[in-house]
């Protein structure tokens, strides 16, 4: 066991890359949920975002077009949703769950000629000046784009939910749906856009991991990061902030895990594997103690003639 | 109150299967109060929901300020100067009061300016309230200002209010009325939806009686009694319930020194609860809603555990008792939300009457439903409390507020209890259905039942109840033969010294 060969600097930046797909999975989610909508289809739109940004990515050569096909292929899908709970009032836990399992079998299909295929390279940004600072040029200054990008969305949707008329009619909608109806905000509306924002954002963060992170295309290759990114809202109390730190550290802790497992540490793989998904839980359990609730119309069905 | 602010005419609207609003007419004058009344059912939610553009009408015009009056949307309505106060608030509980308000106006101005503009309005109105207060710790007076300063920053020529006092104290009500007056006298019309004839009588200049969804006349409140107004709603002459002289029994239920923590987190804890009862006797527990109402019932009908000695039944100590051993022994409960807790929404009536009914009526043999006699209970209940429903198999969603009512007190009625609880026995309920209920309340007393009867209307209560005591943060007060109390002395009881801080500060 060697825990020298663990350069901190290194985790760190790693850290930031690593929570990048849950980060941007658990933003959106956190928007459709704010606007009152379980979606617990993720993890099926996470994946659908993968292969549709990673065959576009592939064939076009340019990995801004995947990014671009996965934030609409994660849309399209959550439009299904939107269909299924908005318009036919299914309940949204079966047609989240459906939509996961749908997501799963479709992407396998979609992705059938694209395993063992290398994408083409993100570039990275390298900032000049700000990336050579010692210590916090190789921490924050030397990503690719869609880290800034989804730390940008964080703040964004933090803004709006707070000081913005926009957010807060999605509030109101989520907190209590006849009521908002009562006073002529579209509920039904409000709601469909949320739910594609979701989607797209899931889609964004699939990508990340089909473009960036792995990369290269296997079936069922988001491995429940979608239901942690589910996990992390409601751990979260619907905070934008919270959010990120969740996503932070179940990021730090993977990648942790596996520098450990490489510097051969004597605890067995199958632990370490568990671990970020464990530690991400229990800090969060804690830090949801304080009174914050649930939007008061989560997951229920609305129907405009009652 | 000379130029006719809105003009109504001929406003018709059918939902498959009823015609909710029949060829209605009826204008509304400037500084007027104008009375909407009617039972549960007589479309008047569907015609103010006309009015504010929630619901589109299928023939019939409208004039406002005498032009031509069809908001497409609530946001046109309010664009018109028309603003409603909902029956049901409609709150948002995790926002705070600032926010609330911005929600409901077009262009809210920034959060600070709305913050200062709620404070100056409010103080006009003798409305005080913090602009910067979660809606969700407010009480339900509170809430309803909150509604109130919502239309009032908006200037309204129009105040529709849909039963605006059936959650206030008296005192509440009186600085409600007192708020209303300035407003008229300002030249606000006011369309005024109640249930409770007498505050019509003391508040409104004219009224609109409807029926079956017709206007079958105007009448002046001021010149009318209670009694003839009820009757033109109902159509047909209402028999008020009367009480016999009873001899009263022995002590049935006595509790003594029950305290109980709420399980809900916005509940009230029972503080240190002691009164007994006699068989034959009507207790009326009065108060304002959540102040301990619903935890009371549960205690008693053994939802809620609590110490075996604090509640005796014929002597025997029951605290810990279940529910269904407490209604083996006799004491039966009725909880006042009728969909959900008194009855299971999506099942059938004959379901439902087996739910309570199974023991004490033997609809069980092992194990087994006797489905032709839960059938024959089911059938019992709605021939003889007039329940209007196509059958026992229909869903109890289906019912309206009232038959479904009239059901759920009447299934316990008939189980024969020597100790009822009921909580909001009339609650939503139109006069006819309730002055049945409150009938077979005292037919059931005047057989040597004991009963205690929970409930926000001091007009039933006063009505029915023997002896008065009243809710306050889980405190109940002294209990007191209701033949020696007035208005104000009631009113004290229910706010203790609450009522000062809500007429002050």
């Amino acid at each position: 066991m060697d825990l020298s060969s663990i350069n901190p600097v290194l985790l760190l930046a790693s850290l930031i890359a690593a929570s990048t797909p849950i980060l941007l999975a658990a933003i959106g989610e956190l928007v459709v949920e704010r606007a009152g909508v379980l979606n617990l289809g993720v993890e099926g739109m996470m994946i659908t975002g993968a292969i549709c940004g990673f065959a576009i990515a592939v064939n076009t050569g340019s990995p801004f077009a995947g990014f671009v096909m996965a934030a609409l292929g994660g849309a399209a899908l959550s439009l299904l949703f939107a269909a299924l709970t908005q318009i036919a009032l299914a309940n949204h836990v079966a047609s989240g769950l459906a939509l996961t399992l749908f997501g799963l079998g479709l992407s396998s299909l979609l992705g059938q000629g694209y395993v063992g295929i290398k994408p083409p390279p993100t570039p990275k940004l390298d900032i000049p000046l700000l990336s050579d600072i010692p210590i916090l040029g190789p921490v924050l200054f030397s990503h690719d784009l869609m880290v800034y990008l989804a730390l940008a969305l964080v703040a964004a949707v933090w803004g709006m939910l707070k000081y913005t008329r926009a957010g807060l009619i999605l509030r109101a909608v989520g907190e209590n749906h006849d009521a908002a109806h009562a006073l002529g905000y579209k509920v039904v509306r409000v709601r469909v856009l949320a739910i594609a924002f979701g989607g797209a954002c899931a889609g964004l963060g699939g990508a990340y991991l089909s473009l960036v992170r792995v990369p290269q295309w296997t079936e069922g290759m988001t491995a429940g990061v979608g239901w942690i990114a589910l996990a992390l809202v409601v751990f979260a109390s619907w905070k934008a902030g919270r959010v990120l730190l969740g996503a932070w550290l179940f990021g730090g802790v993977s990648v942790l895990q596996l520098n450990l497992q490489a510097a051969g540490v004597a605890v067995p793989v199958e632990y370490l594997s568990m671990s970020p998904y464990l530690v991400t839980i229990l800090v969060l359990v804690i830090m949801s103690a304080d009174k914050s609730r649930a939007p008061g119309s989560l997951g229920r069905i609305f129907h405009a003639s009652q | 109150m000379t130029a006719s602010l809105l003009a109504i005419s001929g406003l018709t609207k059918a939902y498959p299967g009823a015609v909710a609003n029949d060829d209605v007419s009826f204008d509304i004058g400037r500084g007027e109060v104008h009375a909407l009344l009617g039972e549960n059912g007589a479309g008047k939610s569907t015609l103010v929901k006309m009015i504010y553009g929630l619901v589109k009408p299928d023939s019939g015009t409208m004039t406002l300020h005498g032009a031509p009056y069809a908001p497409a949307e609530p946001r046109a309505a309010r664009a018109c100067g028309v603003a409603m106060v909902f029956q049901h608030f409609s709150l948002f509980d995790a926002l705070s009061v600032a926010e609330n308000i911005a929600l409901g106006m077009e262009t809210p101005p920034p959060m600070g300016d709305l913050a200062r503009r709620i404070r100056a309005v409010s103080e006009t109105y003798g409305l005080p309230l913090d602009p910067d207060r979660v809606v969700g710790d407010l009480s339900a007076g509170e809430r309803q200002r909150v509604e109130i300063l919502r239309c009032l920053l908006q200037d309204p020529r129009l105040l529709i209010m849909d039963e605006p006092t059936s959650v206030l104290t008296p005192q509440e009500v009186e600085i409600l009325f007192s708020t209303l007056r300035k407003l008229t006298a300002e030249g606000v019309a006011i369309l005024y939806i109640s249930h409770k004839l007498e505050e019509i009588r003391a508040l409104c200049d004219r009224a609109t009686i409807l029926r079956q969804g017709r206007n079958v006349g105007t009448c002046l409140p001021a010149e009318t009694t209670a009694r003839e107004m009820a009757q033109m709603m109902v159509g047909t002459a209402i028999t008020p319930p009367t009480r016999a002289a009873r001899p009263l029994g022995d002590v049935a239920l006595e509790v003594t020194g029950l305290s109980l923590h709420s399980p809900s987190p916005f509940g009230t804890a029972l503080k240190d609860i002691r009164f007994s009862l006699r068989s034959g006797e009507i207790i009326g527990i009065g108060g304002v809603a959540g102040n301990g109402q619903d935890e009371l019932l549960a205690a008693l009908s053994g939802e809620l555990r609590s110490p075996s000695d604090a509640i005796r039944l014929h002597g025997t100590p029951i605290g810990r008792l279940r529910p269904d051993a407490r209604r083996r022994l006799g004491l039966l409960a009725a909880p006042e939300e009728r969909l959900g807790h008194a009855a299971a929404p999506d099942m059938s009536l004959t379901e439902n009457a087996f739910l309570t009914g199974a023991g004490r009526e033997g609809l069980v043999t092992r194990g087994f439903i006797r489905w032709p006699e839960t059938e024959g209970f089911a059938r019992r209940i709605i021939a003889r409390f007039d329940v209007r429903t196509p059958g026992p198999g229909t869903a109890a969603r289906a019912l309206s507020g009232g038959n479904l009512q009239k059901f759920v007190i009447g299934r316990e009625v008939l189980q024969r209890p020597e100790v009822l609880i009921v909580n909001q026995p009339t609650w939503g309920v139109d006069a006819a259905a309730a002055a049945a209920i409150r009938q077979a309340l005292l037919d059931l007393a005047a057989e040597g039942a004991a009963i205690l009867c929970i409930s926000q209307d001091l007009d039933e209560l006063m009505e029915i109840a023997d002896r008065f005591g009243a809710l306050n943060e889980g405190r109940l007060s002294e209990i007191r033969p209701t033949a020696q109390l007035g208005l104000d002395q009631i009113g004290l009881m229910m706010g203790g010294a609450h009522d000062m801080e809500v007429a002050h500060v």
